[in-house]
């Protein structure tokens, strides 16, 4: 039994104890204390947000007013903007790539993981710090110089990347096909490896804390769902990224070394290229090995932030917590073996389409339970809204309307229609790019208190969730109409073609849409750095939650807890426990306490419980003998 | 000058809503209501919740309805009619799902909003519960899972024997056709014989290519098996003709297919839709640089005996230009020459 075996007190950590004096550099740039990590994953994948956002603002600019002349923005775009004021189409593909590989990666996967993994996974299971301190400030730096890197490829002569987030050869191989593969896409791949690197290290980091470092009596069916949401995270990132590494190298062959992995038959610029026997297909099985994966990398720690935040809000536990982790470990499996839907198309085998389709609309499944049990969770809650609850019910739709689109994608003979159609942008921006987004900003409305000891202002954060709440809705649903009307992807602009000369009035909206939600962003900034310094002074336990952070002091100090590291003695979820005089109570709480509200099976541990109890003040007294 | 004006006034803005909020915030430390566990706010969240439900509900349906015939593109194939009846059987199995989760969801926040005298029920689990939604949406996904599957399989069935082959080939940035000719087979080809006057890199030495033929535009008979062959010569595209519900890839190195039969000709299309102007169309949906956007071809479907009369008056790529027999060997240059002197006629 997990709670007898880590009975066996350890007196390592003691040193922890003595007050850490940190410099400047150590404490704000190279540190190795988890909370700090956390926060510079958040700022720097804030930064990236905004780059991200501000991007999608510039092509959108370009879809929804065509006839604009963008001569205002000569002065940042310089060469971009052509003579007639007009945003030049190989920079619009480069901004939609740049936009996507930000967003997916440095956003939705850094800052988002690497965020909340590195700053809640110690405090939430009873940990001083992460297992190992120094590979994690490496994780971050890896990112950082990932990040440099990209951010350099943004002003390069050629121009960032320009072949699609998804880099499928032979476009991203052939520099004479696009400017941007040349210089822009070497620093694209160096960034990636970097990037690559980086996640590796912090998913090794993660799982080893999570499976070696809890404290006594968190047992894995303990663990809020968060942390359940961070493991398989991490489990899916270590499995998947070196696929998408071992791709990258082999472009990296194919564009440098004259290898043929992915080039064959191709005559380009008035030459026939040497090239034979490589497949651009091959590069799609591999890419989409780690791209599908990346999904539940980018949605699983917020679907964990969120059942977090529900449970907390509602009053209630959540509901079906067994349920909850089984459907994420099923996600987390199917997840693997989803990848070639995306390749309908692509010319594979259709034999495999077949395949890939029942498995993809398996996975539908786990996804559906989980929604109706946030549902459940509400029913009947006592609903407290937070900004963060707001949030997470936000999450919640965009999830449902997302997903459901998902299973007219997965649907092979549907696909051919709707792939690589604007379907496709609404589907996956809804339920993989606008809800993790909203589980990362419920997170940090959520445990603001925790990271600075100060509170967000709520206000604002109503007005911002509504603005953007409202603002994603309104870009991205009518994109499901100009999909559905058959609308290609990655398009400059739809004059060419008879069939896309039209809604040049809803693209128009959907671009003023996407300006104003841009802009409510601003709300969340100035709300985020002016609640750092002057917000109102946090309460230890501000939510009245019953996770482990919320017992550490308000601005926890190096090791977290002062003192000894507190056990664990029930679920997370106790909310609103018949019997119980508060609606909450924290894990913490000896079950023997509380012997008004324990359920017939806990009183049957109450027995078990008070000997682990004696046993360990054994230990302690012991211990203090030897001091 | 408005660059000035427009700043001072985005300043005084600024100005007030920093006001408005310092205000807002000293008046709730008065209030004391920073101290409650749910101030006002809460009631009005909850409130937004059921308005939002309300209104975003009316305008989603009220603009599908409105704008039908527009983004609903008329079908003209026959495996369209079965992927369209699909595509809206999905939608209405989700419709449905979509519209009570979101009801229970903008419903709950308002019913059950915060209340100091209430309690929350404590409802951790119903196994019950939890197998009923596991196995509701599993046999659901199984009917449209297999009802597509069984969709999939026919349009990506091998092509009758009898269907009529088109080459297209893409490349950067636009389409280019072959027709097999009189033989119904297509020549071989080499990426490495192409040239200024043989872009399809067409391998004139083997008979099958000598009546082989280009043709500026798609043209198919209706009611006929098309299978159109599909290859790229440098970047990947992708072949998209929206009204035929028709994609494939082209990729360079791997020849790909798609076969469909064509149910309403050019003409009777434009009649249906009292659009003279009316043209089928292919589009390019897989991302292969800059001119993407513009990489169009028209689809002309006519009727069995007009493309029989039109496919017999094509000229080959050789009659076109007769430099591209020159160099072949004895025999087959014989084929070659009776063909032009033939055109010649």
């Amino acid at each position: 039994m997990a709670t007898a075996s880590a009975a066996h007190h350890d007196t390592a950590h003691d040193h922890h104890d003595h007050e850490h004096h940190d410099n400047f550099i150590t404490k704000y740039i190279f540190s190795q204390d988890h909370k700090m990590i956390g926060k510079q994953f958040l700022v720097t994948g804030i930064f990236w947000a905004l780059i991200g956002g501000f991007l999608s603002v510039l092509f959108r600019l370009q879809l929804g007013f065509p006839d604009l002349s963008l001569e205002f923005l000569r002065p940042l775009l310089g060469g971009w903007i052509d003579e007639t004021g007009k945003l030049d189409p190989t920079f619009y593909l480069a901004l939609v790539t740049m936009h996507g590989t930000i967003m997916v990666f440095f956003v939705l996967t850094a800052g988002l993981s690497g965020t909340f993994s590195n700053f809640l996974i110690p405090l939430q299971i009873g940990a001083r710090d992460m297992a190992s301190g120094f590979m994690n400030m490496l994780s971050y730096w890896f990112f950082f110089i990932s990040g440099v890197i990209m951010f350099i490829s943004l002003f390069i002569k050629t121009g960032p990347a320009g072949g699609g987030w998804v880099i499928y050869p032979p476009l991203s191989a052939l520099e004479q096909a696009i400017p941007g593969s040349g210089l822009g896409m070497t620093l694209w791949l160096v960034a990636m490896v970097f990037f690559i690197a980086s996640s590796l290290m912090g998913g090794i980091n993660y799982i080893t804390t999570i499976i070696n470092l809890r404290t006594k009596g968190m047992s894995f069916s303990r663990l809020p769902l968060t942390i359940w949401a961070f493991f398989l995270t991490a489990v899916i990132g270590l499995l998947s990224f070196p696929v998408l590494f071992g791709a990258a190298l082999l472009l990296v062959f194919d564009r440098s070394f004259g290898t043929s992995f992915y080039l064959s038959d191709i005559y380009i610029a008035g030459e026939a290229l040497p090239n034979t026997g490589g497949s651009p297909v091959l590069f799609q099985h591999l890419f989409w090995f780690l791209g599908h994966p990346e999904v539940y990398i980018v949605l699983l720690p917020a679907l964990g932030i969120t059942s977090e935040v529900i449970a907390t809000n509602s009053r209630k536990p959540i509901f079906g917590y067994k349920a909850m982790i089984i459907s994420m470990l099923g996600i987390t499996i199917l997840s693997f073996i989803v990848w070639a839907h995306h390749m309908f198309v692509s010319g594979m085998n259709p034999f495999l389409g077949s395949i890939f389709m029942f498995l993809t609309l398996i996975i539908a499944v786990p996804s559906a339970v989980k929604v109706f049990n946030y549902l459940t969770t509400l029913w009947r809650g006592n609903l407290v809204f937070t900004p963060a609850m707001l949030f997470s019910i936000g999450l919640v739709s965009f999830f449902i309307s997302g997903g459901l689109t998902g299973i007219f994608l997965g649907n092979s003979a549907i696909d051919i229609q709707l792939h690589d159609t604007y379907f496709v942008v609404a589907h996956f921006h809804l339920v993989m790019g606008s809800a993790s987004f909203f589980g990362m900003v419920a997170g940090v409305y959520h445990w603001f208190p925790k990271m600075f000891g100060r509170m967000m202002d709520a206000k604002l954060g109503y007005v911002h969730f509504w603005l953007t709440f409202i603002g994603v809705y309104l870009v991205f649903f009518p994109m499901h109409y100009i999909g559905i009307a058959g609308f290609p992807r990655r398009y400059y602009n739809w004059t060419n073609f008879a069939f896309t000369d039209m809604y040049t009035d809803l693209n128009m909206f959907v671009s003023a849409a996407a300006i104003i939600t841009f802009a409510s962003q601003f709300i969340f900034l100035f709300n985020f750095f002016y609640s750092m310094f002057r917000g109102r002074k946090a309460t230890q336990n501000p939510w009245r939650s019953n996770t482990l952070e919320w017992t550490t002091p308000v601005e926890p100090g190096h090791g977290n807890w002062p003192g000894e590291i507190p056990t664990v003695y029930r679920w997370p979820y106790d909310y609103s426990k018949p019997g119980a005089a508060d609606d909450f109570i924290p894990q913490t709480v000896p079950l023997s306490q509380t012997p008004e509200s324990n359920l017939p099976h806990e009183q049957e541990m109450v027995k078990l419980e008070l000997e682990i109890m004696k046993e360990e003040a054994e230990v302690l007294v012991a211990n203090e003998s030897k001091h | 000058m408005y660059g000035f004006l427009i700043g001072v006034g985005v300043l005084l803005v600024l100005s007030i809503v920093w006001m408005v909020y310092r205000i807002q915030t000293l008046v709730s430390v008065v209030k004391g209501s920073d101290k409650k566990i749910a101030s006002g706010s809460n009631k009005v969240n909850a409130i937004l919740f059921v308005l939002f439900l309300l209104a975003s509900g009316a305008l989603m349906f009220w603009y599908s309805i409105k704008e039908f015939d527009n983004y609903q593109l008329p079908i003209a194939s026959e495996h369209g009619v079965v992927t369209d009846s699909l595509f809206w059987i999905t939608m209405a199995v989700t419709g449905v799902v979509f519209l009570i989760t979101h009801v229970l969801l903008f419903v709950f926040p308002y019913k059950y909003q915060y209340k100091e005298d209430r309690k929350a029920t404590f409802y951790p689990d119903n196994n019950k519960l939890e197998v009923v939604w596991t196995a509701v949406p599993a046999v659901v996904l199984a009917g449209l899972v297999i009802s597509g599957w069984m969709a999939w399989s026919d349009i990506t069935a091998p092509a009758p024997e009898n269907a009529h082959v088109v080459e297209i080939m893409g490349y950067q940035f636009a389409w280019e056709i072959r027709y097999p000719g009189k033989d119904n087979v297509l020549g071989d080809y080499d990426y490495r014989l192409i040239t200024a006057s043989n872009s399809h890199g067409v391998d004139f030495t083997d008979k099958n290519a000598l009546d082989d033929f280009p043709s500026p535009r798609v043209v198919i008979p209706k009611g006929e098996p098309v299978l159109f062959k599909i290859r790229a010569r440098d970047v990947l595209h992708s072949v998209f003709a929206p009204h035929m519900r028709l994609k494939m890839d082209a990729v360079p190195g791997m020849p790909t297919r798609f076969w469909f039969v064509p149910t309403k000709t050019t003409e009777e299309m434009r009649a249906e839709l009292n659009d003279p102007e009316f043209e089928y169309e292919i589009a390019c949906t897989e991302i292969c640089g800059r001119g993407h956007f513009g990489m169009k071809k028209v689809i002309e479907v006519v009727e069995p005996e007009a493309y029989q009369k039109w496919y017999a008056e094509q000229k080959t790529f050789i009659q076109q230009n007769p430099a591209l027999a020159e160099g072949l060997s004895a025999d087959v240059k014989e084929l070659a020459e009776i063909q032009l002197r033939e055109s010649k006629k």
